[in-house]
């Protein structure tokens, strides 16, 4: 079969703005973008009538837990998962078994990714075995193509050692990334803090655990010049702080979670621990400000934390079942959804707005000849309801259950190959 | 809630003020019962309760199974040391694994909140709540409201009730205060801010962090349990100074009210939260809440699984 591919009849939005136009890809490469493209001999035609053409969507923040925890998802099925969802970059988060904190380790990962239905940009811990006591070799995993730095599942605790982290980070150019929690006060809570875990009786985790670490950050990135991003911002006041830090002319960014701009602590009644995740679900204000921070750009994208787990771990008591919820095959159906924003925000929060946190060259591009085939069509009015046994990540911890949405990809291109073709995978 | 759409008892709230009242009013049959010779009905006969304990517990499972016994159901014990929870399995596999002998309620303790609403979605049995983490023992706060009714004879509405102690770790406080306030009784929480939940958001009680403010204008003193390890995790300074500031000492004892209980949901640690001469005096009804127990437990057994309006009055076989 040819490898040429011709998007027919949609419309193309990127950063550079929307118009009507076909897209012929062959070779890996955009090769034309007009309308009315002919179709060349052999190739295939895919409808994107009614459809949106946009960059493949790039997802900051991705549990694919291999190696290690191959029971709830393995590089494969969460790639599968997210060409599903529309992203053609994800990366992955370095809290794996053994975490990848070291080059022999971002080689391993690379090397199970070579094949993968989506590009995979593989993350390193920021310390040695993410244990926040000694600087992981940054050098040279940043020599393998590692662009982000974290101890994702926790934050660094240490602030001394978080400023080295920093200083040294700059010298390469590459971006740290926290998630912000100050361990103590956090406390081992297992929801956020408030009336409802008061009533529940379950142990809460405050707002300020978060924000304490947010500020403490901002304050280094003052301190050292340095880049850092904000992982998975939950609070009200956490968005604030880098709104004001962006005002500042300071160099952070933040993402946010389609599970924090949905749901509330009041999800957590039942006692159903596919509630559970960290940072835990906030509060209904908390909610409309990550949503008013996404809209006004304090937030910079849209990150899942997609966060499979084995069904009989989160079968156990909610204190005690792992924290985090899948976000892949849901994200862009929740922001076209739930989010008042034009097509285009939202575009520019799940594409090229993540790709640049991450400096990516291939990804989030305006759709132009020359450029990488990396691209999504999305059928933003159809509509559809979420179904765990359908969902191809291997876990099932979704907390959509049976939730009406509105916009799905219909195909996703990943250098040239349609890797999901009329809502379904193609290998 | 009417006995008739009642399913489990997980939480108070499942009950309300109707059925609360309605549980209170079988319990007195159920005292009536226990005051007979032979202390046993066939109102459960051929039905199977099962205690499943994941947590130490004395009174509490030993108040469940006497009372499964009064009613003549079969029973089934279950405690984590000598069981396949020691091999790793889960909370779900056993279960499911006890349903499949055939059970018709489980009486479920866990160190974990939250647990009796896991087991309801995977069994069809009964699930009766008899402590979860620092939530609710919901059967602890109906063997107090009717140690309360039967002692006081008073209308809850006319009753201040004072909870003091580590409200914010306790799972009696919490189904006291929904129960209490269901009935319409006034509710103050007594504790040092360390031990009370961080919001009480919707509870609708009073707060003093002052007992001697308190003591003479209280019918109940409700002192709860002080957990040794509280002072390890900088809750309190040390437990010398929360007896002080927090124990029902003889002196504050002396300003209750004359007709004024004294209730502790046990085991007391005497010498902290209350003091051990307080513990002994007649108007300490600690061990009528546990005769009470077994009653309100038969009248929560048999309103989920009896089939009769009341428990039949003839005694032995039918």
């Amino acid at each position: 079969m040819s490898d040429e591919t011709l998007l027919r009849g949609g419309t193309v939005v990127d950063a550079t703005g929307t118009r009507r136009a076909d897209v012929l890809v062959a070779g890996g490469v955009v090769q034309a973008v007009g309308e009315g493209l002919d179709a060349p001999a052999g190739v295939r035609v895919l409808d994107a009538g009614g459809c949106v053409v946009a960059p493949g969507l790039v997802d900051l923040h991705v549990h694919l837990r291999q190696p290690g925890r191959e029971e709830a998802e393995t590089v494969e099925t969460g790639s599968r998962a997210a060409a599903l969802g529309g992203f053609t970059c994800v990366v992955a988060m370095p809290n794996t078994e053994p975490a990848i904190d070291s080059a022999a380790m971002v080689r391993e990962v690379q090397a199970l990714a070579a094949t993968a239905l989506c590009d995979v940009a593989v993350s390193g811990a920021i310390t040695v075995g993410r244990a926040g006591e000694r600087l992981a070799p940054m050098a040279e995993m940043a020599a393998l193509g590692v662009r982000l730095f974290t101890d994702d599942g926790t934050g660094v605790q240490d602030a001394r050692l978080m400023r080295r982290a920093l200083e040294y980070a700059r010298g390469l150019g590459v971006v740290l990334a926290q998630h912000c929690e100050d361990a103590a006060l956090a406390g081992g809570g297992s929801m956020h803090e408030g009336a409802w875990s008061s009533r529940l009786g379950l142990p809460g985790q405050p707002a300020e655990a978060e924000e304490v670490m947010v500020l403490r950050d901002i304050a280094l990135a003052r301190l050292t010049g340095a880049r850092v991003h904000f992982q998975h911002l939950s609070t009200a006041r956490s968005v604030g702080f880098v709104a004001q830090a962006k005002a500042e002319g300071l160099p952070v960014t933040a993402e946010a979670t389609p599970h924090h701009f949905t749901l509330t602590d009041a999800c957590c009644a039942g006692y159903d621990p596919v509630f559970k995740v960290h940072p835990p679900l906030r509060t209904g204000t908390d909610v409309a400000a990550v949503r008013q921070g996404l809209a006004s750009g304090a937030l910079d994208a849209i990150a899942t934390d997609h966060a499979p787990h084995a069904p009989h771990l989160k079968e156990q008591p909610f204190d005690q079942a792992p924290p985090g919820m899948l976000g892949l095959e849901t994200a862009l159906a929740l922001a076209l959804t739930e989010l008042d924003l034009p097509i285009e925000h939202v575009l520019a929060l799940l594409s090229w707005q993540p790709a640049a946190v991450l400096g990516l060259a291939d990804h989030g591009g305006p759709v132009a000849a020359g450029r990488p085939a990396h691209l999504c069509v999305i059928d933003a009015d159809a509509e559809w309801v979420v179904d765990p046994a359908r969902l191809a990540s291997r876990a099932r911890n979704t907390p959509y259950v049976g939730r009406a949405m509105r916009g799905r990809v219909r195909h996703t291109l990943l250098r040239g190959e349609p890797v999901v073709v009329d809502g379904e995978a193609t290998r | 809630m009417t006995r008739a759409a009642a399913r489990h008892l997980r939480s108070i709230t499942e009950l309300g003020a109707d059925g609360i009242i309605e549980l209170l009013e079988l319990t007195d049959h159920m005292v009536e019962v226990n005051r007979r010779p032979i202390p046993k009905v066939p109102a459960l006969r051929g039905r199977t309760v099962v205690s499943l304990f994941y947590e130490d517990s004395t009174r509490t499972r030993l108040s469940f199974e006497t009372a499964a016994k009064r009613l003549s159901a079969d029973t089934m014990s279950f405690s984590v040391g000598t069981s396949s929870v020691k091999k790793g399995e889960s909370l779900r596999d056993t279960v499911e694994t006890i349903e499949a002998m055939g059970i018709d309620a489980v009486v479920v303790r866990h160190a974990s909140a939250g647990v009796p609403w896991q087991l309801s979605q995977w069994i069809d049995a009964a699930v009766v709540n008899a402590g979860d983490g620092w939530h609710e023992h919901p059967t602890q706060a109906l063997l107090d409201c009717y140690t309360i009714r039967t002692e006081l004879g008073r209308p809850f509405e006319d009753l201040h009730v004072a909870i003091v102690g580590d409200v914010k770790h306790s799972r009696v406080a919490r189904s006291d205060v929904l129960a209490l306030r269901a009935l319409g009784a006034r509710v103050t929480l007594v504790a040092p801010p360390t031990l009370l939940p961080p919001s009480l958001e919707g509870w609708d009680v009073e707060v003093s962090h002052d007992l001697d403010d308190v003591v003479a204008t209280v019918d109940v003193a409700y002192v709860l349990r002080m957990q040794l390890e509280r002072q390890e995790q900088a809750l309190v300074p040390t437990l010398r100074e929360y007896a002080t500031c927090f124990g029902l000492t003889p002196a504050r004892a002396a300003r209750l009210p004359g007709h004024a209980l004294i209730m502790h949901p046990g085991p007391m640690n005497r010498g902290v939260e209350i003091a051990p001469e307080v513990a002994d005096l007649p108007r300490a009804v600690i061990t009528k809440q546990v005769a009470n127990g077994v009653a309100v437990r038969m009248a929560v057994l048999f309103w989920l699984l009896g089939s009769e309006p009341t428990p039949s009055t003839s005694g032995g076989d039918e």
